[in-house]
């Protein structure tokens, strides 16, 4: 479409976005350029926003949803969407404990997570639920102090828009997936984060902190950047089982790392996944991708998954960069009726490249899981090398897991390792526990939680603890 | 303390153990000898609550429970606990910590809160030390590239930090050279005391000169066919199995 055209129409949409709905903080479901006018004119957005938006919706239109992924679901009708809503008001959240489900609830108590941050989570209308706002300033303080910018997405382009521009879509260009095109139309919500160069992030990055952060969007944007030699470790996502009236979750997480640069992602992810017969659960279609960009950068991905109906998603690494290093540490776990399509890709470009996959899967119940996984070596990757180890525990014999390793090597000098093993829960281990006393939940529990080791000691020590008991909850009568 | 009465168990209709009757009281270590394939491991797996055999007749009773209608973990907080003759690896589970489970899981069984963690410490270095085993396996995980004698030891740590009423102890000495043999009687023995029951199986007599039994069972083709003090064990070693068959069937 020639700039001129796109002009046009963004100005008529911007137009009839105005007139109609600028008092009005939901849009009707659907979805055409309105909309997606509407959205950048509430977020206050320069105009090379919104086009680079259109741009994604138009793409959008002539794609279609992948069908190779390993997952059975109805049609989506985004045209049922309502692609734009404000926060939740006081007055229509809970007003006390008292008003939220005692299921929900109890599941806090078994994570051990704090009285006081059970009423934010649970999306209690306190003012002040738990003290967050010193803590919030300190922490924005020193992050202030070492130069780091960390804040919602839509704030960064308001507030940083060279940045924000010099890198948005440079990684998940927009028209990369279907979802991802989505996202890349309609996105409200999201983090920034730019570490200067040289600069080691004082702290861990949590979603927690961010201001504003207690309404996940349905359509986050993430974009991290971490200049030369700078380094930072980023947590998302929340180990409390999240509810959302929004089934579709189609988010975007872009990673660059320059030179020397460091980025460690981690997230533990427990969407609603529905309930026996998978009814209500969240559909999670993620699209995120680092790119190692400089030479001798690093990127690394640590995940747990055990929520949602549905799960989409394989973090990658482009390893661009000589010398680069791509990780991936994963554990994913279903139960009930959840079905997963998970994976990795790692893309070998630039000379001694390496890259280490460690995948977990564990399928209790009627679930369902793949492992897929992509190493590809690009011509230029000499001396690139992969370790891939994918290892999968079944529950009970109704559940299954499969693995799909595919290798596309383009460079003779190159070494791939593929490790695969698939185990029934031993009965001689279990045997072995409850000969002790050890009930036998907690000896699956412990069971599985050992079988996790490698990827959870990859994860921020707070993580690790909260991702155990997290595992716990998640089996919970998957025996017996 | 344990009492067993024409104890008939089948694996897959084979039938294993045909009739079997036992007798252990507090205060007491027994042995259970028997040429390979006899069904002396089926007895202890048996009373420790292992899938895989059915009992087609007669009754367990421990301290005047029903054994089994007991679940595999409350048999093993009531008391009753078996040292594996193959002691599996657990990959991942640090050895410090399936003790403390276990040991946490038999105290909440008694009413008892959970033993505090410096006492927990104190405990088990303890009784490391008196199994010669280096601290270092405790942070290990469970028998996890151990060799045969260590996994031995390891068993008997765990006895002697759970405590058992009636400890069951499967060819724990297979696999041992001297000194480790040693080690490990050493430990047994230490669990003898007047309110606790120690049975042991073993095809070797060697075991039971540093383990001295109070009664000795032949267990033959799933039936005790003869049972004496501590020298039957020593006529055993000297004349093998044959004459207590042909003398039972006689
Ligand atoms: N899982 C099994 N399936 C079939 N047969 C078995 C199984 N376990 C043991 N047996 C058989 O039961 C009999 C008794 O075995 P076991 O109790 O191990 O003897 P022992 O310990 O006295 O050497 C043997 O004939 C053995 O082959
Ligand atoms: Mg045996």
């Amino acid at each position: 479409m020639a700039s001129e055209e796109m002009e046009q129409l963004v100005r008529r949409e911007y137009k009839q976005g105005f007139v109609t709905d600028i008092e009005s903080d939901t849009v009707p479901p659907g979805l055409d350029e309105s909309t997606i006018a509407f959205i950048s004119q509430k977020k206050g957005e320069p105009e090379w926003m919104l086009e680079w938006r259109l741009e994604a919706y138009y793409q959008w239109l002539k794609m279609t949803t992948p069908s190779w992924a390993h997952l059975e679901y109805p049609p989506i009708d985004y045209q049922a969407i309502s692609y734009f809503s404000a926060p939740k008001k006081p007055e229509d959240r809970p007003q006390s404990l008292d008003e939220v489900d005692p299921k929900l609830l109890e599941t806090y108590e078994k994570l051990g997570i704090p009285l006081h941050e059970r009423a934010a989570l649970a999306g209690v209308a306190v003012d002040a639920v738990f003290d967050s706002v010193s803590v919030t300033t300190t922490f924005k303080e020193k992050l202030h102090e070492a130069g780091v910018i960390f804040c919602s997405i839509s704030e960064a382009i308001r507030e940083y828009p060279e940045l924000v521009r010099q890198y948005l879509g440079t990684v998940v260009p927009q028209a990369d997936n279907y979802f991802a095109a989505l996202n890349s139309a309609v996105f409200t919500d999201g983090s920034f984060v730019y570490v200067p160069e040289g600069v080691k992030c004082p702290m861990e990055l949590s979603t927690y902190f961010r201001i504003n952060a207690a309404n996940t969007g349905q359509f986050e944007r993430t974009l991290i950047v971490c200049d030369k030699r700078a380094q930072v470790s980023y947590l998302e996502g929340c180990t409390a089982p999240q509810r959302d009236e929004n089934q579709l979750h189609a988010a975007v997480v872009e990673l660059v790392a320059l030179e020397d640069a460091y980025i460690k992602y981690s997230t533990v992810q427990n969407w609603y996944p529905g309930d026996e017969n998978g009814k209500g659960g969240i559909y999670n279609f993620v699209t995120k991708r680092g790119d190692c960009r400089g030479d001798r950068s690093r990127i690394s991905w640590t995940q747990v998954e055990t929520g949602s109906a549905i799960t989409w998603k394989y973090p990658s690494c482009m390893l661009r960069g000589k010398e680069s290093v791509g990780e991936f540490y994963s554990v994913a776990v279903t139960n009930g009726r959840q079905q997963a399509d998970t994976g990795t890709k790692m893309i070998h470009i630039g000379e001694n490249t390496r890259s280490t996959i460690v995948a977990k899967g564990i399928a209790a119940g009627r679930s369902d899981q793949a492992y897929r996984g992509l190493v590809k070596i690009g011509p230029r990757a000499k001396g690139a090398r992969n370790y891939t180890q994918c290892d999968s525990l079944l529950i009970g014999d109704q559940c299954g897991a499969h693995t799909f390793p595919y290798q596309e090597i383009g460079n003779s000098t190159a070494t791939v390792e593929h490790e695969a093993t698939t185990s029934k829960i031993a009965d001689d281990q279990l045997f072995y526990c409850r000969a002790r006393g050890i009930d036998e939940e907690d000896a699956v529990s412990m069971i599985v939680n050992g079988f996790c080791k490698d990827v959870f000691q990859e994860l921020p020590m707070e993580f690790a603890v909260e991702a155990e008991a997290l595992l716990n909850v998640t089996l919970e009568g998957s025996v017996g | 303390m344990l009492e067993v009465k024409d104890l008939h168990v089948t694996i897959e209709d084979k039938a294993i153990l045909k009739g079997l009757d036992l007798t252990v009281n507090a205060g007491e270590v027994h042995a259970i000898m028997g040429p390979n394939g006899a069904g002396k491991s089926t007895l202890s797996a048996v009373i420790a609550g292992k899938d895989g055999y059915e009992v087609t007749q007669g009754t367990i009773l421990f301290e005047g429970q029903d054994v089994l209608e007991m679940e595999i973990e409350e048999r093993a907080r009531a008391g009753l606990l078996l040292g594996f003759q193959y002691p599996i690896e657990i990959p991942g589970v640090k050895n410090i910590y399936l003790l403390k489970a276990a040991l946490n899981a038999q105290r909440a069984a008694r009413g008892e809160g959970e033993i505090p963690a410096p006492e927990f410490m104190k405990l088990v270095r303890e009784k490391s030390a008196e199994m010669k085993m280096d601290p270092s396996f405790l942070q290990r995980a469970v028998n996890e590239g151990f060799s045969g004698g260590e996994k031995k030891r390891n068993e008997i740590l765990q006895m002697l930090v759970l405590q058992p009423k009636l400890a069951m102890l499967d060819e724990i000495d297979s696999g041992l050279d001297i000194d480790a043999m040693k080690v490990v009687a050493d430990g047994v023995n230490s669990l003898r005391s007047a309110d606790r029951a120690i049975l042991m199986v073993t095809h070797y007599q060697r075991l039971l000169n540093h383990i001295v039994p109070d009664r000795v069972h032949v267990l033959v083709d799933g039936r005790i066919v003869k049972s004496g003090d501590k020298d039957l064990a020593l006529e055993l070693e000297a004349r093998g199995y044959e004459w207590v068959l042909e003398e039972s069937v006689a």
